[in-house]
């Protein structure tokens, strides 16, 4: 069971274990202590009042000679039991409270939100005081006082969980299914906010007993001859200059409870909240055999030969980037396609050197514009990947910084990276603008990113990477959060850089049509491997590869045939976790045979720089001319 | 058993008030019929979204009405529903698959346990997931079979109208096929009203029988999809379908040497001056007049002469024929487009 390993690995952190040790024991106490010590707690002893430590009295006794370290362990159960009763109180308040605005409509909700916001800028123990004055003192008015100034806390904290819930889609298709809202909430959205609130439920049980304490010391509390852990706070203060243990013990005991269910909340949190990868075991992946050699010819901007991206997993290091071989000439437009975890942004991430902590990235070569990104890593690289690789992520929202005007964020890149002056920088951010055909440059310098659409965003990103002189531009997803019709204007604008500029572009995408569309070649990666490399033109009907065939053949396009079915691949993708040993699209796949499945196929040379990874190609007879080298059409 | 029939007649939904509101829909007619598939396209913030949440009553109109079979709609009912984009936020993550579908099974389904087992695996059986997964946690099966689920939890309330928004965009190219097929296999079982919406021409193409377009909160283009596919006649449908990357195209039309690496592809074929320039609308501001004026390749942007579009809304008084364009040089062939108004009347064309 995976939770409940999880919550075994939380325990086992030393905060886990101290803060259960203490609530255990605290427990323990709370049963025992009433029957154990009582007699020593309550029994009066004239002759023995107000002693200071002694090996009898370890913490001495009080004005009627009464033991202080029993009194303080009988304590712990009444002020333990009136902090889970006051708990109880504000955790149901709070829930009722909380969930309301989601059942009532929506201008009751919304002054209910009101109520809560107000009563929450309360600050809790004044309005616990309060409560306790008009509850009347003694332990049931302390119990309702400290519990009801707790729900506001809880029943914000609710709100904000519920409302997030209510408009998840299931609650929403819930809806349009009739299910009435009470059930609504007890189905949905009570057990998806119980986990936050177990953990906020635990760290208020920790500041309950504090406010008991706190309220008992002021008076307001326990009365005698009742007594908790405030109260008795409250009857040694005045001897605290001659007999410091009679205060310090109660005083120690409350700290050391307080501590421990605050600690134990952290280790619940840890327990229920979101897992880290764990840390450690980070193994270099041995570089497997390397396969075919790459078609790296001289002049390459760009070769990447064998490059493996690995993160550390639960059991051993997971590979989703393998022995990935390929090469870019100057100018050149290549595509990278593939499924999600196909491996191909973390391709473009780990050729940038952009992979972040735990992942490792390893290759045999990686060279960029003739430097060795493998051995140097200096200003000096950083300077020429600053200048000479430009990078579009798909959200060009993220890629700029809200707070920073378009124009100052352009002249940002050769500031830092030529140290060019201001001015000039700001004429070149503006120059390249206007570039990628943006109107007004000079006014849009002036704007911040979120004064553009989303397709103006996605310019400023390219301009902000023409800013250097691009060799190779790296463009991972760049159109999928646009329109259509703003996508074709951002490929052609891609198409136009790279005339002008002459930068090799690397595009990643899902769509094979897009890839189709902009690039010379197309590489198409499966399971974290390249399993085919061949120019965009056979992509439709002459891909050599049983994966891009298939994929290609499911993407339904405007000359689709209506009456028949779509093709579709059966199973899914396997995981980096369990890669089979031979083929990964094996299982999938409708040529595959024993060979397939237990032999993994090298990524071999066809053609003209064609390659592909498959015991069975499906090499037609429009690709062996090509091989020998006659050019079609 | 009578013949669903859905009406969307002057729909309009306006959201904020005072010098904030959007109208995000905007007098919208439809009209969807039982065991027929209606395809709404469109780019983002043309409204397609909320009219969908409009049909299935979670959205209030600010104007006009939707009716299935004569009866308004004004709240979610149960024989609407809406399956939707994200799998992996409509599914609750703490329920079981054969408790997510028990939630569709309504009042008339069977009691008992074992009576309504085997209608949830029945249902399952009809999107083609294993009885075996009835047990099984959302966070175990992969986005397409999410998508399977959340179908066979809508099938389970019997709709007559069924809703699909987007519901393959975020799924992997070779899952979308799978589930489209199912989509269309279904409606052909159970012969609901389907409105399926979509950004994605070729999707909506493939599955449906009539196709409507939509641009900022208005239709300006709707017919049956070989008709209007095949000869658009408002300038945006055809700057949507020119839009559209195709690797059949690319085989006709690409004529790169794959030798030479740095030749630049003959795509660059300049047909930026047919597809829409600029972005798409902004329905907070509509432009005056015909509001895909300012991007349109017939429009006072290359033709300075045709003020009409300025100035009047071609979409205002939509005339309903079998495929009509909002548009008042609406033509199938840019080339062939009227030299004046096609009538006095917007959106007819002979």
């Amino acid at each position: 069971m995976r939770s409940r390993s999880r919550w075994l690995a939380a325990f086992r952190t030393p905060v886990g274990v101290i803060s259960s040790i203490l609530v255990l024991a605290l427990i323990v106490v709370a049963i025992v202590a009433p029957s154990a010590f009582g007699h020593g707690a309550s029994v009066d002893d004239l002759r023995q009042a107000l002693r200071g430590p002694s090996a009898q009295h370890l913490l001495g006794t009080d004005a009627l000679g009464r033991d202080l370290l029993d009194r303080v362990l009988v304590a712990t159960r009444l002020s333990l039991i009136m902090a889970a009763l006051a708990t109880l109180i504000a955790t149901v308040g709070g829930l009722l409270l909380g969930a309301l605005p989601a059942v009532t409509g929506r201008r009751a909700g919304a002054l209910i939100g009101a109520f809560i916001n107000l009563t929450f800028a309360f600050p809790g123990l004044l309005l616990a005081m309060f409560l306790a004055i008009i509850f009347g003192l003694g332990e049931q008015g302390a119990v309702l006082a400290i519990g009801i100034s707790g729900i506001p806390s809880i029943a914000r904290l609710a709100q904000t969980l519920t409302a997030s819930i209510a408009s998840a889609d299931y609650v929403t298709a819930a809806r349009m299914l009739g299910v009435r809202r009470d059930k609504v909430i007890t189905r949905h959205v009570l057990p998806n906010i119980a986990e936050p609130l177990v953990i906020s439920v635990t760290l208020s049980l920790g500041s309950a007993l504090l406010a008991f304490a706190a309220l008992s010391f002021i008076g307001l509390g326990i009365q005698p001859p009742g007594y908790d852990l405030g109260e008795l706070l409250n009857q040694g203060l005045p001897q605290i200059s001659y007999d410091p243990a009679a205060s310090l013990g109660p005083a120690l005991t409350v700290v050391i409870a307080g501590a421990a269910f605050n600690l134990l909340g952290d280790a619940v949190a840890r327990a229920l909240g979101p897992t880290a990868v764990p840390a450690g075991r980070r193994r270099r992946s041995q570089g497997s055999a390397a396969p075919a050699s790459p078609p790296v010819t001289s002049g390459n901007v760009l070769a990447v030969d064998d490059l493996t991206v690995a993160f550390p997993g639960p059991s051993g290091a997971l590979t989703p980037v393998a022995g990935v071989s390929f090469a870019l000439a100057p100018g050149e437009v290549v595509g990278i396609v593939g499924e999600s975890g196909s491996g191909k942004s973390l391709t473009a991430l780990g050729v940038s050197r952009l992979v972040d902590s735990p992942g490792v990235v390893s290759a045999g070569t990686l060279s960029f514009a003739g430097a060795d990104l493998l051995t140097r890593n200096g200003p000096a690289v950083r300077a020429l990947l600053g200048t000479s690789l430009s990078m579009v992520f798909q959200d060009p929202l993220s890629a700029l910084n809200p707070a920073i005007k378009i124009g100052p964020q352009l002249a940002e890149v050769t500031r830092v990276h030529q140290g060019q002056p201001r001015k000039d920088a700001l004429a070149r951010a503006v120059d390249r603008l206007s570039a990628v055909r943006l109107p007004a440059p000079a006014k849009l310098a002036r704007q911040y990113p979120h004064e553009l659409s989303g397709g103006m965003r996605q310019r400023a990103v390219i301009a902000m990477g023409l800013m250097g002189a691009p060799k190779v531009i790296i463009a991972d997803e760049p159109t999928t959060a646009l329109d259509v019709t703003v996508q074709s204007q951002i490929l052609d604008l891609l198409r136009t850089v790279q005339a002008q500029e002459r930068a090799a572009i690397l595009l990643i995408s899902h769509d094979v049509a897009v890839v189709g569309q902009l690039c010379q070649r197309v590489l198409v990666m499966y399971a974290g491997r390249i399993v085919e490399d061949l120019p965009a033109a056979a992509l439709a009907a002459d891909a050599a590869h049983p994966y891009t065939r298939a994929l290609v053949a499911t993407v339904p396009d405007m000359t689709t045939d209506r009456d028949q079915p779509l093709a579709t691949i059966a199973g899914r993708p396997p995981s980096p976790a369990s890669l089979p040993p031979g083929c990964a699209f094996a299982p999938r796949c409708m040529f595959a045979t024993e060979q397939c499945h237990t032999q993994r196929p090298a990524l071999t040379s066809f053609g003209t720089r064609r390659r592909v990874a498959c015991w069975h190609p499906q090499i037609t007879e429009a690709a062996v001319p090509l091989a020998e080298g006659t050019v079609p059409g | 058993m009578t013949v669903t029939r859905v009406r969307i007649e002057g729909a309009t939904v306006r959201y904020g008030t005072g010098r904030h509101a959007v109208t995000a829909v905007d007098c919208v007619d439809l009209d969807l019929q039982a065991g027929r598939c209606t395809g709404l396209v469109g780019e983002s913030g043309s409204g397609k979204s909320t009219l969908a949440r409009a049909v299935t009553g979670l959205t209030r109109l600010s104007g006009g009405q939707i009716t299935v079979n004569g009866a308004p709609v004004r709240r979610p009912r149960r024989d609407v529903q809406l399956i939707f984009q994200d799998p992996y936020a409509s599914l609750d993550p703490r329920r079981t698959v054969g408790q997510s579908v028990a939630e569709g099974l309504g009042p008339a389904a069977p009691r008992g346990r074992t009576a309504r087992t085997d209608a949830i695996i029945r249902l399952l059986d009809q999107v083609s997931i294993e009885a075996s997964t009835i047990g099984s946690y959302p966070s175990e099966l992969s986005g397409g079979q999410r998508q399977r689920v959340a179908l066979a939890r809508a099938l389970a309330a019997e709709p007559a109208v069924l809703v699909a928004d987007e519901i393959t965009s975020a799924l992997d190219a070779s899952v979308q096929g799978s589930i489209l097929n199912l989509v269309r296999d279904l409606q052909r079982a159970w012969g609901f009203a389907l409105l399926f919406i979509s950004h994605n021409l070729a999707v909506v193409r493939y599955v449906s029988d009539t196709v409507t377009v939509m641009y900022c909160g208005q239709i300006v283009e709707s017919g049956p999809t070989k008709e209007v596919l095949a000869r658009p006649e408002h300038p945006y449908t055809r700057s949507l379908l020119q839009s559209i990357p195709s690797l059949s195209r690319l085989a006709t039309e690409d004529l790169t040497d794959a030798a030479s690496p740095v030749a630049i592809p003959a795509q660059v074929a300049v047909r930026t001056s047919q597809a829409a320039t600029a972005d798409p609308a902004d329905p907070a501001a509509p432009p005056s007049g015909c509001r895909f004026h300012p991007r349109c390749a017939v429009g006072p942007l290359n033709r300075p002469d045709r003020t009409i579009c300025l100035t009047s809304d071609p979409a205002r008084d939509a005339a309903s024929r079998r495929h009509h364009a909002a548009c008042f040089f609406a033509a199938p062939e840019p080339g062939a487009d009227a030299e004046s108004p096609a009538h006095l009347g917007p959106a007819r064309n002979s």
